[in-house]
């Protein structure tokens, strides 16, 4: 047996070791902001930021002039998260709340695993099934040409983001108290009608929360969306249009830069815009989880 | 303390896997352009077979990449199927390298369409034309009904430049698909019947049976009234009868040393020029003879 000082020592060394390694993951998100606002902000000794925000024509390395607009790079991947979280939402909510509400515990915990398996799929993966199976799907169901478009991409962010979404809402469903719904059915409600009147706007936060988290995970999405949208910076009609997201701008363009030129800068801008929204989104779904938990207690 | 021998073991197991290859091989980077990284890749091996004291590692992400690994130090050679910028050259000088040109092989930029497209031929004009987006619809030729999807690779490739600069002499239309590689353009070029793209020829070089399964190369016209020219044939590509032509680049930091040197001899030899050939390339021109003899310094 130790003495008891010895272990108050292991003890206090422990803490110090957890807390720095918290201060660590804050460091690093700090450090990372500050690097792209820092080379970000650079751009705009070049270029304006009325320029960046609201012209459409993105060309840095152009034959002519260069353009650095970023409105058709943000238009596209607001339109693939747009259109993955149209086909993933009601999936998602139906899926969690089948899990939580109807299905016998031995298929929830058959299926609840294979749903997170779904996470585990690398995102090369889901861009090559992409190439070679959804794209010409929608091409031929479609009549299209081809289908390298924002659709694809949908479709695909949307199976990526789906176990986000069913794990949390899944959560947020199981954290209603029963004495609700028993008191639904004492009223004489049946299942469907307490889970549509009673369940789901009780852990609507929670819901809510979920769904942001699947916004975030969708607008981050880079290699699936580089592979199977077909990369055009031309500003998107619809979504049959092939699309550049600015994940994708920034993967294919950071590789060939020149450091310290405006197209260099151009792309941290792009990264922190990118960030902000991300953030955005991710502050969103906290605080609403926040007061779900609350609510929920 | 039951854990040392596992601590033990874990560290020598460690040293002998970091110890597994002889120090005195030489490991040479080749980094770059997309269209020559299959041609290089198998050169390399037949030249690693040869010479079992040198390792090369060949890889693709297209010529700008390329060039700028060579300029950040990331690689010994790099593959570029244009030629670097005067940007670039500044840039380089100004971190300290100096890179040195060669010619490999020549490479004919072959215009694919779906096998199933009835067009067999085009002019320059008329390419420049569908890829800056003034056609758009294959009608507009003399085929079918239906638009014209345009494929194209991504800004850091040698071959979208080279297109851009010596074909159009202006910007691509907003809509052209992007492709990251050049197997992949290929690929989508078969699924798709109003497709077009650019590659290099050795990616749509014909089987046995004279065919491309899935994929039309057609014939160019240097004007209007010119006759159509196939890359197919190699005497059309060294003679310079098909327009499209460009020289396949490589680039070290200062003159090579070496076994990098002794690499590059080997491309320029019979065998590596004979593997050129097989592969779809054409051998380099004379024109580059003295350039080439100069980069190895003899």
């Amino acid at each position: 047996m130790k003495s008891i000082h010895a272990r108050r020592r292991a003890d206090r060394f422990f803490a110090r070791m957890f807390s720095l390694a918290a201060g660590l993951s804050v460091l690093a998100l700090l450090a990372i902001f500050g690097m792209l606002l820092i080379n970000g902000l650079r751009l705009f000794k070049d270029i304006s930021l009325s320029d960046f925000l609201f012209s459409s024509d993105w060309n840095p390395e152009a034959f002519g002039k260069p353009t650095y607009g970023v409105l058709s790079l943000l238009v596209s991947t607001l339109l693939v998260t747009f259109g993955a979280l149209v086909i993933a939402v009601p999936l998602g909510i139906g899926t969690a709340a089948y899990l939580s509400e109807v299905a016998p515990a031995r298929v929830r915990d058959t299926l609840k695993p294979i749903i997170e398996i779904l996470a585990a799929i690398p995102s090369v993966t889901i861009g090559f099934i992409g190439i070679v199976l959804t794209g010409p799907f929608i091409a031929r169901q479609f009549g299209l040409e081809n289908g390298f478009n924002a659709l694809n991409g949908s479709i695909l962010l949307s199976i990526m983001a789906l176990p986000t979404i069913i794990t949390v809402a899944e959560e947020a469903i199981q954290a209603v108290p029963n004495s609700y719904k028993e008191a639904a059915y004492a009223l004489g409600g049946n299942k469907f009608t307490t889970l549509m009147r009673i369940t789901l706007p009780s852990a609507f936060s929670g819901i809510i929360a979920a769904i942001m988290l699947g916004v975030g995970r969708a607008i981050g999405e880079t290699m699936t969306v580089l592979m199977a949208t077909g990369n055009a910076a031309a500003m998107p009609h619809g979504f049959f249009d092939s699309v550049k997201t600015m994940t994708a701008t920034i993967a294919i363009e950071l590789g060939e830069v020149a450091y310290g030129t405006t197209h260099y800068y151009s792309l941290f801008a792009v990264g922190a815009l990118l960030f902000i929204m991300s953030l955005f989104f991710n502050l969103l779904a906290e605080t609403l989880a926040a007061k779900y938990r609350t609510k929920g207690q | 303390m039951r854990f040392w021998p596992f601590i033990c073991f874990a560290l020598v197991s460690m040293l002998c896997a970091c110890g597994g290859r002889p120090d005195h091989v030489a490991n040479i980077k080749v980094k770059g352009s997309d269209s020559e990284v299959n041609l290089v890749l198998s050169i390399a091996e037949a030249f690693m077979d040869q010479d079992p004291q040198v390792s090369l590692a060949v890889t693709g992400g297209g010529s700008g990449l390329g060039i700028a690994a060579l300029i950040n130090g990331k690689t010994d050679i790099a593959n570029s199927s244009r030629e670097i910028t005067p940007e670039e050259m500044a840039l380089a000088q100004a971190q300290g390298i100096h890179p040195e040109a060669m010619v490999f092989a020549t490479d004919a930029l072959a215009l694919a369409v779906h096998s199933s497209n009835p067009i067999n031929e085009l002019d320059l004009a008329q390419l420049s034309a569908i890829f800056r987006g003034k056609i758009n619809n294959w009608k507009e030729l003399g085929g079918k009904d239906m638009p014209i999807s345009k494929y194209g690779r991504q800004s850091s490739s040698g071959t979208y430049v080279y297109f851009r600069e010596k074909i159009l002499g202006a910007d691509f239309a907003e809509d052209v698909i992007s492709m990251t590689g050049t197997a992949q353009l290929v690929e989508s070029i078969k699924q798709d019947p109003s497709a077009i793209g650019y590659v290099s020829f050795g990616y749509v070089q014909p089987d046995k049976n004279g065919q491309t399964p899935g994929i039309k190369v057609l014939k160019i016209k240097a004007h209007k009234d010119s006759i159509g020219v196939s890359p197919t044939l190699l005497a059309n590509v060294t003679s310079g009868r098909y327009p499209i032509v460009r020289p396949l680049f490589h680039y070290t930091n200062g003159h090579p040393q070496g076994k990098i040197k002794a690499f590059l001899q080997y491309e320029l030899s019979q065998k590596g020029q004979t593997m050129a050939i097989s592969e779809g390339f054409a051998p380099v021109p004379p024109a580059y003879f003295s350039q080439n003899q100069k980069m190895l310094g003899q």
